[in-house]
């Protein structure tokens, strides 16, 4: 899959950087983190896996104390109030490559990270830091300048930002941080719906994050399971395919196709064909109707909506465009 | 016509309750709807309704009309009148986001409303009143906002049309045109009007007591400036369950005080718990109802362990007596779910007669459950929180009628 712990600590040495690394067993959270590392003078880093409405993704690495407050960040990055989100799952295995709870910017040593922008908040420029190095097993302590040695050595220049700084964004005052917005956006496969563990897990992921985002969820937002009675959490929205979102013509007109061969194939036997004779073609093309309408009404009109939204986006993109 | 929203439902002497904010019955008897649109002043929808319907939209009408779930209205006959002379309406409907969890219930005024706007090609709007479940359920803004554009995917799931719909929170939407409205109305009611309609007490914070304008205003027109501009007189249709009736009869008494049509509505009945008439759906109590996540196993399940039968208790008494369709759920539950008519009748007759025993009309019941369940699962699936955005946005809706 992509780099393993043992194969970027390696990567470190050669390069020269020093680091001093700490095992312990998995953590999921900041909190239990700082259980094992928390005394060892150096600061602990949070880190948040981002995307923006046009799919591209950020890792924006702070201090533990530093506040990240989402909407000034999308806005300072021209993306808007409320144009930065959680990435989603799928994209922390597919393009960062590492578990839950494991941001980080060693992450990015992958080629499938290769257009994910970095934000490093200029806090952690006054002390040895704390990272996962691509699993939650083990944190290792550097400095500034050795992860920008590391840095500099995948082809990215480190920029450090101070995150907390409220920056007015306006007519007269562009966008202080769009310069760090990705010029690509990243393909991503389709991966289809991981099986229980990914979900649980995603329950104890989720409190970090939500903690940093400063919600005052009284319940536990992150907390998707359904009162469904068998103990396992779902997802509600069941596939988080990349691929919606695009009112794909080809996949449509298949599936159409798909429905109505399974209904012929079904409907057409000796038994039927013996039946109605000549009349099987009628016959058919009432059952097809009856089957099919309440179908494909459906896809259709999702079909629209979809097409709809993206004609929407586009509008609104070409807008900031042409600020 | 009967209508008095001065009136006040007596609740203690009454054996049933229902307003928005409570629906309960004497211990084991069903709510007694036609005592309900007595003591409301509404009327009901007869058949000659449903063939209007039939006549005026040129398509087959929504089964929930024909199984008499939407049974009761207001000014309906007056809404098809000024259709026919060419004169347009829109669409209003809400929902208050309680839970993520949304059960076949809450999806029953959803989908009635898509076929009313695909039926007669007219604009909807749809308000999630999250301010109301923040005061009401004491949740946090923050979690009612959240909650509120979870269930628009499930709303946007039952086939809404973009072009025609626009769905909109209360903490999002609410000042501008619409707060004067608000404001317009909140004049002509007084406190003592509320308490007699609501049922509230001095005991009840100001944010409740203040609340019934916000439900009210999106039956006027003004209230959506970027939609219905120079439409002052654009009639509104409203869809909903008929325990939200006290929202629209102080809306129907104000309208005309401050120059505005009131608008009609069309009521629908109480969707039953899966354990029977008298159950309560509970979000505590996931066998009380189906959910739209549930799997098909978790169907099966649920419907063959906890729906309530009125089949005999033996085979031989079965056959003999026949089932109680009254309190039969699976039979209920098909009568809104399953749309073939000639179907529905020979169930009827079957399992009325003992012929048919419980364990087949659970299968059948079973099947078409967990079609719908899938059809809107899928649905559900393809909308992205960019999909949310737009149906939410406030955009103007070219071509909203025809």
């Amino acid at each position: 899959m992509g780099f393993s712990k043992e194969l970027l600590l390696a990567r470190l040495q050669e390069l020269g950087i020093h680091f001093v690394s700490y095992e312990h067993p998995v953590v999921l959270t900041l909190e239990a983190q700082a259980k094992y590392v928390g005394h060892l003078g150096s600061a602990l880093s949070k880190n948040l896996f981002l995307k923006d409405k046009k799919h591209r993704l950020y890792v924006v690495s702070a201090l533990a104390d530093t506040k990240v407050d989402l909407k000034v960040l999308s806005q300072r990055l021209g993306l808007g109030k409320g144009g930065l989100r959680m990435a989603p799952e799928e994209s922390l295995q597919e393009v960062l490559q590492v578990p839950l709870g494991c941001v980080t910017p060693f992450a990015l040593i992958n080629e499938s990270a290769r257009s994910v922008a970095l934000l490093l908040d200029q806090g952690l420029k006054a002390q040895k830091c704390l990272f996962h190095p691509l699993s939650n097993d083990m944190t290792i302590s550097l400095s500034a300048n050795d992860l920008d040695k590391f840095l500099i050595s995948i082809g990215r220049s480190p920029s450090y930002v101070d995150l907390e700084a409220i920056v007015p964004v306006g007519k007269d005052q562009p966008p202080d941080l769009a310069t760090l917005v990705p010029t690509e956006i990243v393909k991503s496969l389709d991966v289809p719906q991981q099986g229980t563990p990914i979900q649980i897990a995603a329950e104890n992921h989720m409190p970090r994050e939500k903690k940093l985002m400063e919600l005052q969820g009284t319940e536990k937002i992150s907390n998707k399971s359904k009162p469904a009675g068998d103990g396992v959490t779902k997802k509600p929205s069941g596939d988080k395919n990349p691929s919606t979102g695009v009112a794909d013509v080809q996949k449509f007109v298949n599936e159409i196709m798909d429905k109505t061969s399974a209904i012929l194939q079904a409907e057409v036997s000796e038994a039927s064909i013996q039946k109605h004779g000549k009349q099987l073609g009628n016959v058919l093309s009432d059952t097809i109707r009856k089957r099919l309408t309440l179908d494909l009404e459906n896809l259709v009109m999702t079909f629209k909506n979809t097409a709809y939204t993206e004609g929407f986006q586009s509008k609104i993109g070409s807008l900031s465009l042409h600020k | 016509m009967g209508e008095n929203a001065n009136e006040v439902p007596q609740e203690e002497e009454e054996d049933q309750i229902v307003n928005p904010f409570q629906v309960t019955v004497k211990k084991g008897e069903k709510i007694d709807y036609d005592k309900l649109i007595d003591k409301f002043g509404c009327q009901r929808l007869d058949p000659s309704f449903v063939e209007r319907v039939e006549r005026v939209t040129s398509r087959p009408p929504h089964v929930f009309l024909r199984r008499g779930v939407f049974f009761a209205h207001r000014d309906f006959n007056e809404i098809l009148d000024a259709y026919e002379r060419g004169e347009n309406f829109y669409l209003y409907t809400g929902r208050g986001p309680s839970s993520e969890a949304l059960h076949l219930g809450h999806l029953v005024p959803f989908m009635f409303t898509k076929y009313l706007q695909d039926a007669f090609k007219v604009p909807l709007v749809i308000q999630l009143t999250d301010d109301e479940k923040c005061m009401w359920k004491n949740l946090s803004v923050e979690e009612s906002q959240r909650l509120a554009r979870e269930n628009a995917k499930d709303i946007i799931a039952c086939g809404f049309d973009v072009t025609r719909t626009f769905i909109f929170s209360d903490f999002d939407y609410v000042g501008g045109a619409f707060y004067k409205n608000m404001v317009k109305v909140a004049k002509c009611v007084t406190f003592n009007k509320v308490v007699g309609i609501f049922g509230f007490t001095p005991e009840d914070h100001i944010g409740k007591i203040s609340f019934p304008p916000v439900q009210a205003v999106p039956s006027f027109p003004s209230s959506f400036p970027h939609l219905f501009s120079g439409k002052d007189d654009l009639r509104c249709l409203i869809p909903c369950a008929i325990d939200q009736d006290p929202y629209f009869r102080m809306t129907r008494d104000v309208a005309p005080r401050i120059g505005y049509q009131k608008p009609a509505l069309i009521e629908s009945s109480f969707f039953p718990a899966l354990q029977g008439e008298t159950g309560k759906m509970s979000a505590s109590d996931p066998n009380s109802a189906i959910y739209v996540t549930d799997s098909a196993k978790d169907i099966k399940k649920k419907v063959n362990n906890h729906a309530f039968s009125g089949g005999q208790d033996s085979i031989e008494k079965h056959r003999e007596l026949g089932a109680n369709l009254e309190v039969d759920i699976p039979f209920k539950y098909l009568t809104f779910f399953l749309d073939d008519d000639d179907e529905v009748e020979h169930i009827r007759k079957e399992y009325g007669s003992g012929r048919m025993l419980t364990g087949e009309v659970k299968q059948k019941l079973i099947q078409v459950l967990t079609e719908l369940v899938e059809r809107h699962r899928k649905a559900r699936a393809a909308v992205t929180e960019e999909m949310v955005d737009v149906f939410m946005a406030v955009r103007p809706l070219p071509n909203m009628f025809g």
